[in-house]
């Protein structure tokens, strides 16, 4: 069955890979991005030629009227989400020592308002739908805690609290909604990490080597599928044996 | 559209989208105590009356609603508006 999907933050990286993924799924895709232009257009242009639909839409996702602006112009031009992904995501990684509130706020605003936002909006839709998938990208450091993550561990944290209790609210009308936690996925974000500190993190994963966004977006695939229609509440690590 | 009109469409969607028995359905009766129709019911069911009379019942007003008689006078309110 196909449904329309919307990918936060699917210009580049993990989401990227998401879009590909689900538009190969034979969903409609939304790849929502906040400044990368040329990057979504991108990725719309790869979604377009491999015979899928897909159309690319600005709007910081922190912000409540962006949010809903999004929500209407996806409707208009490919109609309800039934599948929504809350990849969107940002670092500002400092010890808490360190670390000022406006490194803390862009953060929670970034990484945790905008899925309270995005779940909400798509909420009206799949209900109306009476079907829906809520996939919510979490990470390792929200399970197990990072140096440096203070405020990015408790954004991902939250939001594996945040889909248990959504998961209580609409599960009675075909809504599932589930949270991946990837590990070191190789993208932009890790590559920020160098050499040296790349070697001890794998030296830490059972599967000794660094993931690949495609193997976040099976994953999330595999959820947004029929397959997975009795799963909901739960947290999917996908992190090769890291937080074992 | 009149009053009558709008109470026989919400009692038709409320008998066909969420199985209430028609003759539980009153002007008085409350949705959650009288009808057992959840508070997420009560959202879906302004929903569908916003679909059916083209009308926007903004979430502040729609969490004032706790009766069938309100949510027909909501209904009446937003089509005159």
């Amino acid at each position: 069955m196909s449904h329309v999907a919307l990918v936060t933050g699917g210009s580049r990286g993990i989401g990227k890979a998401i879009a590909m993924r689900l538009a190969g799924d034979g969903h409609s895709v939304a790849v929502n991005f906040t400044t990368n232009a040329l990057a979504a257009d991108g990725v719309v242009d790869a979604i377009t030629a491999a015979g899928g639909t897909a159309v690319a839409l600005q709007a910081d996702v922190g912000d409540t009227e962006a949010v809903a602006a999004m929500f209407g112009e996806i409707e208009e031009r490919l109609g309800r989400v039934g599948i929504l992904v809350n990849n969107a995501g940002i670092t500002r990684d400092d010890l808490l020592m360190r670390m000022g509130p406006d490194a803390w706020d862009e953060v929670i605003q970034t990484n945790l308002r905008s899925v309270y936002l995005c779940t909400r909006a798509a909420m009206r839709g799949m209900l109306r739908l009476k079907w829906g998938r809520i996939i919510s990208l979490s990470s390792v450091s929200g399970i197990s805690g990072n140096p440096g993550q203070a405020n990015y561990a408790a954004s991902k944290a939250a939001i594996i609290g945040f889909s248990k209790s959504v998961a209580r609210e609409i599960g009675s009308r075909n809504i599932t909604v589930n949270v991946v936690a990837p590990g070191f996925i190789e993208t932009d974000m890790t590559e920020q990490l160098g050499d040296e500190v790349a070697g001890q993190v794998i030296a830490q994963v059972a599967l000794g080597r660094l993931g690949k966004p495609e193997e976040i977006a099976a994953a999330v695939g595999y959820l947004a599928s029929d397959d997975a229609a009795y799963i909901t509440g739960q947290t999917l690590v996908v992190d090769g044996g890291l937080a074992l | 559209m009149d009053r009558t009109e709008i109470e026989a469409k919400l009692t038709d969607l409320l008998v066909d989208e969420l199985g209430i028995e028609r003759d539980d359905i009153t002007a008085d009766a409350k949705f959650e105590e009288d009808l057992d129709v959840d508070s997420l019911g009560v959202v879906e069911l302004l929903m569908a009356l916003e679909d059916n009379f083209g009308v926007k019942i903004p979430d502040e007003e729609a969490e004032q609603i706790t009766t069938v008689g309100e949510a027909v006078d909501l209904v009446e309110l937003k089509l005159n508006a």
